[in-house]
């Protein structure tokens, strides 16, 4: 099981000094806490996306770049992508581009996000949010896993003997988790692609998206992508741990309060009712285990610790608590209960295998520029003569 | 019919804030009525009160969150699951209560979908009468209810008045025949799928779990690699094309 940390980049003014970080020190301050979770043993950083002020997340492709090349051992994620705003093409390219800086060392995370005006900012309309949504992502499946691309759909313009570059590293795409809180229309295309499914786990009464990680486990049986306990689930979160369970209500009380997510509730209320674990490490880790017994064995616990309220120097001491103190413990006793014939979640690794077996994984050499900056109609060495680029005329 | 049926399901939801309070007092003699005629048609009724002034902080707590509080959310599942309501307020400022409007602004848009309700204000002048038509009408309309014919308005002279026990004997009769008819049943069911809905809702009929979810629809087509193919809407614009992309004449 991977147990990580996930964050959106969230300025908010420190509750001591009443001043904000600036936009620099903030993204500095993401960096070294995604190096502190790499140095510690975390296995996942996510991060993004918002593409307005107090968040500094709107291109999480050049962070992940950037700690591709700064962390060791971490897979690299989102938190999420958006798949609405985005253009699925785009979304292509960045990605497997930074699957090969990372040599297979990422993921991502497709959501549709929750800012309203990011819609008409990107030349959308949010009523068709979730068709948008899913058409996008049945195009970016596509340009992943074929080399000449055809398209024609409601929401972007046509594609015609379009091939995304850089071909996935290996040959393989990168894994795609769904992010949905109250869409059985996105449970249902994770389901149908045999993707993964991510629950945010916030700010929402405990177990309260059970349901939908339900619909997903029958769903994805019912494509026959393996048993219901087979299908691949995320869960988010959110702790602020301490030695002792009241110094972590103490510490974490100003940062609660002055976060605007949190106004006009109490931090006992949030803590009791929904799956925010403020508590000592076991506290932290029994809270933790409840969520395996409510939502079955699943593959990814991601955590909100770098909240904006909170300084980089607690954000950090927090980092090395959760992965000293509960997350070794939770990696035993998840292992201990986990019923046989439960999968990881993917790696790049597991998908080269699974792919390959033995045999040599693809090499993708494109066919040399053919004059008008094409490498013409079957544009790698490889390509299957059988589906040849239409490409468009020019005048 | 018979009192060996189940009993129906009456909620009241009563927004006063004194002790006593005015609009309680009409709540429950609107709640009195109802019980007496249906139990005169042959039917037992179950009545339930849900006072809003305890769960204020509450309330205000669920609105900011998107969600209800446990306590509100019990208060919530009583509404869902009536047969009938009272639903009862003062008039603050020319105006329905805040705390009404607060706690309907938390329940789901398709949670009263025809559930048949009876509407209610007290006011400390006769000035107020037209509130409950004017404010509370529209907003259950919105909620697609069922507003009986008749509201109730009381003033302080209304108190001293057997006019008013006789306009609460024709409202309550009106909501008792929409109850007993069952009509706000049979327009549910029959058209459920025609009001728009959202999964894990908690209305009686909302899509709780994988076995609700109706698969057989556009979006389900889309969502497992099929096209999409909606009936247009004039008031969707097309999708921008990008600079370049112009028809070409």
């Amino acid at each position: 099981m991977q147990f990580g940390i996930f964050g959106v980049g969230d300025i908010a003014p420190d509750p001591a000094t009443g001043t904000p970080r600036t936009e620099a020190e903030r993204i500095q301050d993401t960096i070294r806490v995604a190096q502190a979770a790499d140095d510690l043993g975390l296995d996942v950083f996510a991060f993004g996306e918002h593409h307005n002020p107090p968040f500094v997340a709107s291109a999480p492709p050049v962070l992940l770049g950037y700690l591709a090349a700064a962390t060791t051992n971490i897979l690299l994620s989102t938190s999420v992508t958006l798949i609405t705003t985005n253009d699925p093409v785009r979304i292509a390219e960045e990605y497997a581009f930074l699957q090969h800086v990372a040599r297979g060392r990422m993921d991502l995370m497709l959501g549709r996000g929750n800012t309203v005006p990011v819609y008409p900012w990107f030349g959308q309309d949010i009523r068709q949010g979730v068709p948008l949504a899913l058409e996008h992502y049945n195009l970016l499946h596509r340009l992943w896993r074929e080399d000449v691309v055809d398209w024609e759909g409601t929401f972007r313009t046509p594609l015609q003997g379009f091939t995304a570059t850089p071909r996935p590293l290996d040959g393989v795409p990168p894994f795609v988790w769904h992010g949905a809180i109250r869409t059985p229309e996105i449970a249902e295309q994770a389901a149908y692609y045999g993707n993964g499914y991510f629950a945010n786990h916030l700010l929402a009464p405990n177990f309260h998206f059970k349901p939908l990680v339900d619909f997903y486990r029958q769903r994805f049986a019912h494509y026959g992508h393996g048993t219901p306990e087979q299908a691949i689930v995320g869960l988010g979160g959110q702790a602020f741990i301490a030695k002792r369970s009241q110094d972590a209500y103490d510490r974490f009380r100003p940062y609660f309060e002055s976060y605007p997510m949190f106004r006009g509730t109490s931090l006992e209320q949030i803590a009791r009712d929904t799956p925010l674990s403020v508590g000592s490490p076991q506290e932290v880790i029994d809270k933790t285990m409840t969520f395996r017994e409510g939502f079955g064995d699943y593959q990814r616990q991601l955590w909100a610790m770098d909240i904006g309220t909170l300084p980089v120097g607690p954000a950090l001491e927090q980092v090395e608590l959760l992965a000293t103190e509960v997350v070794p413990v939770l990696r035993r006793e998840m292992a201990a209960r986990r019923a046989p014939g439960v999968p990881d979640a993917p790696t790049h690794a597991a998908l080269v295998r699974a792919a390959y077996g033995d045999a040599e994984p693809r090499r993708a050499r494109p066919r040399p520029n053919s004059g008008d900056n094409t490498s013409g109609p079957l544009p790698y060495l490889d390509s299957d003569p059988e589906r040849p680029a239409s490409l468009p005329r020019f005048a | 019919m018979s009192l060996g049926e189940a009993p129906y399901r009456l909620v009241a939801v009563s927004a006063g804030t004194g002790e006593p309070s005015t609009t309680r007092m009409l709540t429950d003699r609107a709640v009195q009525a109802v019980v007496a005629r249906l139990r005169d048609s042959g039917r037992n009724t179950a009545a339930y009160v849900v006072e809003l002034a305890p769960l204020a902080a509450e309330i205000g707590q669920s609105l900011v969150l998107g969600r209800p509080t446990p306590a509100v959310a019990e208060a919530i599942d009583r509404l869902a699951a009536a047969d009938g309501l009272v639903v009862a307020t003062p008039v603050y400022k020319a105006g329905i209560s805040g705390l009404l409007k607060s706690f309907v602004d938390i329940l789901d848009n398709d949670l009263l979908i025809a559930t048949p309700v009876l509407l209610a204000a007290t006011a400390g002048s006769a000035r107020h009468a037209m509130v409950v038509d004017d404010q509370l009408r529209p907003l259950f309309a919105f909620l697609r209810a069922l507003p009986a014919p008749t509201s109730l308005f009381a003033a302080p002279e209304d108190w001293g008045s057997s006019d008013l026990g006789e306009r609460i004997g024709r409202a309550a009769g009106e909501l008792a025949a929409l109850m007993a008819s069952g009509v706000g049943r049979e327009i549910a069911d029959g058209g459920w799928t025609a009001y728009q809905h959202s999964f894990g809702g908690r209305a009686t009929r909302a899509e709780r779990t994988g076995t609700d979810v109706d698969l057989d629809t556009d979006l389900m087509r889309l969502a497992t690699g099929g096209a999409y193919a909606p009936a247009p809407s004039a008031s969707t614009p097309p999708a921008p094309r990008p600079p370049g992309t112009e028809e070409k004449p």
